[in-house]
């Protein structure tokens, strides 16, 4: 046995690509399943959770300009990053939810492979949901998803790596930017996973990670204007209703909160849910129906 | 200027519609009076002539239809597809044996002139009904997983712009998902909706699957917030839309929303003139610019604006204002004396807040509700009329010098429905296209639609897609 004294992590919060404090200053404490103590998150306050639409809005450009190849290079190397930090995940995932080590090991295994599951999303959800529409008429027409711009996620509450990584990956698989209120009770795994996010090459803003009381940093994202669209997964009923009003003021999609079995391979509707179609038309030049044309 | 030609009367003869002095709810297959017995009087907007007394629906009469809706879902979602399918196809076709009517109708019910009844929105409605009958024995192959099952109930609610084209946009996906609706059609033109309830009979469709009910914003209200409601589909203003989606918060119904917009329709300086003012007049005139993808925001080159706005205005006093029934007319009445006051409102402010206001010499009828296309210049993007959504003949006149800037000014709104793009470049268009954030991009043309693409907005003006593959989806438990 080792007299060494180890050292501890101050979990920080992950914004614009940056490791902030809260900027309120709070912290409160973290716990795991037994109720020992096992670091101080920062408690975001109302005025991060501001700060991280600004990052994300300023990613946005760049994020969903970029090619859907180089986001599925982006997202494969956050696997890659995660498979290397392994032991880490298994400890906190453990720690979190209460699970023996080779239960929590299943966990981040299949939290990896999501990761890869989207990677290999980015450059195919066009294809499978967009296309050219056989219009009546002298016209081309193409209809493409784009991203719907900057998505609050309440991530889940029980599930604190593998479902916050379901409901994030989605979101910028398809070049959305995305905010994220970690889970409140458990909310390390989220906050280490900024720091994978960090140095996979997802440029900063892309995704922002809070931790805090849920609540309160969930009301003004859905009140924010500047936000696009909102999955309340990890919101209870009385909460998702709430947010689901605020939400309404301008018209943000809302991914309403579902019973999900975060093992199974997702569908797509994840990726749907933040997305807009776009349909481009523009005269063909047909001349009609002799088949003469130009 | 003085015309070239003289144009004849030539109206279109209101004899092949047949209008009944009173009409009743139309619930489980049966006309209706309304169950508190209120009526109210459907007017034609060029005459202000009392078409038809309409029975008025109120609660009772809301939770009377989805009753009946419920009933028929049972049946009515385990019909084969391929019986829903011949029920929709029979319902195509019996609306193009009877459009020459039913465009005659909608044009003395809603104002709008009978060419574009009869060329655009009849054949518009037709063809939806065509292209979501053959959906409806393929639902296992149009992307959404094997199966896919239809929600129950559809309360449906459209607004008064497209009368029978929204109710087709509406009533044909939802039945060939296996859905039954329950459709309100807007107060000031409920009548093709009536009509369409003789089409369900005169198809044999089962009592019960479409329930139409005239009537106000109340009716509307209470058959949002019915409890048996499954599905919720709105088309109209985005401040109305906002309200429903608080009204279904918390609940388990699917919405999808059509709201308003403000769209940008640019022209760049290598745009063949001729052809965008064309589609500059079908942007902002086609059906009075009562048209939520309307292009009311014009943005052009600096350099070719002078030249651009000559050849406009020279165009604009060739527009034939009046009678709609006239197949010679271009514009018609605007829908309602509510209508005419908010865009005359809001026209009087763009002149208040220093835009230069021109409408080419027009005598406006001395009957009905008129207002004469009109163009706003000096707008800056501050302006009122630059900013809210007017629905009605009038256009905004913005500039820019750059792409950039285009796309900068096209997208500061909180709306994003359409956009159009005038430049003969092809590179030009592919970038300035993927920049815009609204739904519908025409780029050399305007204004145009069809059953086989969705259609639908970014930001505020709403949510969901209406048309195509992706029309299924806000029917179908996905």
């Amino acid at each position: 046995m080792s007299d060494r004294l180890s050292v501890f992590k101050t979990y920080k919060l992950y914004v614009g690509g940056k490791f902030p404090r809260s900027e309120s200053g709070r912290v409160y404490e973290v716990t795991d399943s037994k109720g020992n103590w096992l670091a101080n998150a920062p408690q975001s306050s109302r005025k991060d959770a501001r700060d991280a639409v600004v990052a994300a809005r300023k990613a946005f450009g760049g994020w969903s300009g970029a090619t859907a190849y180089n986001r599925g290079q982006v997202l494969y190397r956050v696997a890659e990053m995660l498979e290397g930090r392994k032991d880490q995940f298994v400890r906190e995932v453990a720690d979190a939810e209460g699970l023996s080590k080779s239960k929590a090991a299943a966990v981040v295994d299949a939290t990896i492979d999501r990761w890869v599951w989207y990677a290999g999303w980015t450059d195919k959800i066009a294809q499978v949901i967009g296309g050219a529409n056989p219009v009546a008429g002298p016209f081309f027409n193409l209809s493409s998803p784009e991203p719907t711009g900057v998505v609050a996620v309440v991530a889940p509450q029980e599930s604190s790596f593998l479902g916050l990584v379901s409901v994030v990956a989605p979101v910028i698989a398809t070049g959305n930017t995305a905010v994220v209120i970690a889970s409140e009770e458990s909310p390390l795994p989220a906050l280490s996973l900024g720091e994978v996010l960090a140095t996979s090459d997802v440029p900063g803003g892309v995704v922002n990670v809070l931790s805090g009381r849920t609540a309160e940093l969930a009301a003004p994202l859905a009140a924010h204007q500047d936000v696009n669209a909102i999955d309340l997964a990890g919101a209870d009923e009385a909460l998702a209703k709430e947010l689901e009003v605020a939400a309404a003021d301008n018209l943000k999609r809302v991914l309403r909160p579902q019973a999900v079995d975060y093992f199974e391979t997702p569908g797509i509707e994840r990726m749907t849910a933040f997305l807009e179609t776009k349909t481009v038309w523009h005269p063909t030049g047909s001349l009609g129906a002799s088949g003469s044309s130009y | 200027m003085a015309s070239a030609f003289e144009y004849a009367p030539a109206p279109e003869s209101r004899s092949v519609v047949d209008i009944a002095p009173s009409y009743g709810l139309f619930i489980d297959g049966e006309f209706a009076e309304a169950a508190d017995g209120k009526v109210f009087k459907t007017v034609s907007p060029s005459t202000e002539e009392v078409l038809s007394e309409v029975a008025q629906a109120g609660e009772a009469d809301v939770d009377r239809a989805v009753k009946a809706a419920r009933k028929a879902f049972e049946k009515w979602s385990a019909l084969p597809g391929s019986e829903r399918a011949k029920y929709l196809f029979r319902i195509a076709r019996i609306i193009q044996e009877r459009s020459r009517e039913l465009a005659v109708l909608e044009t003395l019910d809603n104002g709008k002139p009978i060419k574009e009844t009869r060329d655009a929105d009849l054949p518009l409605v037709a063809a939806h009904f065509f292209y979501y009958a053959g959906w409806a024995d393929k639902l296992d192959h149009a992307g959404f997983g094997a199966n896919p099952r239809p929600l129950g109930v559809a309360g449906q609610v459209i607004p008064w712009n497209f009368p029978l084209l929204m109710l087709a946009w509406k009533i044909a996906p939802a039945l060939a998902t296996g859905n039954t609706v329950v459709l309100k059609p807007a107060e000031t033109t409920p009548l093709s909706a009536l009509f369409f309830a003789d089409i369900c009979r005169q198809a044999g469709l089962p009592k019960g699957v479409v329930n139409i009910l005239p009537g106000y914003g109340d009716a509307g209200a209470a058959l949002v917030a019915h409890p048996d409601v499954n599905k919720v589909a709105f088309t109209g203003s985005t401040a109305v839309g906002k309200e429903i989606a608080r009204t279904v918060a918390g609940t388990r119904k699917k919405l999808t929303l059509e709201l308003g917009g403000k769209g940008a329709n640019i022209v760049f300086d290598d745009a063949p003139i001729d052809q965008a003012v064309e589609g500059i007049v079908t942007g902002i005139f086609f059906n009075q610019g009562q048209v939520c993808c309307a292009g009311s925001r014009l943005l052009v080159q600096e350099s070719i604006q002078d030249e651009l706005l000559d050849a406009l205005k020279r165009r604009l006093s060739t527009l034939r204002l009046g009678d709609p029934l006239d197949k010679n007319t271009d514009i018609g009445a605007i829908n309602s004396a509510e209508q005419l006051a908010r865009i005359t409102a809001l026209a009087e402010q763009g002149e208040a807040e220093g835009a230069e206001r021109w409408s080419p010499a027009c005598e406006l009828p001395e009957s009905g509700y008129w207002f004469a296309p009109t163009l706003f210049t000096n707008v800056t993007q501050a302006h009122t009329i630059a900013r809210d959504e007017i629905f009605g003949p009038v256009l905004s006149v913005l500039s820019f010098r750059t792409p950039d800037e285009a796309v900068a000014k096209a997208n500061n709104t909180q709306y994003g429905l359409s956009a159009g793009i005038w430049t003969e470049k092809g590179s030009r268009i592919l970038a300035v296209a993927s920049k815009l954030r609204a739904g519908v991009i025409w780029s050399n043309t305007f204004n145009k639609f069809d059953p086989t693409s969705p259609f639908g907005g970014y930001k505020e003006s709403g949510f969901g897609r209406e048309g195509g593959r992706h029309g299924l989806e806000a029917y179908l438990d996905v």
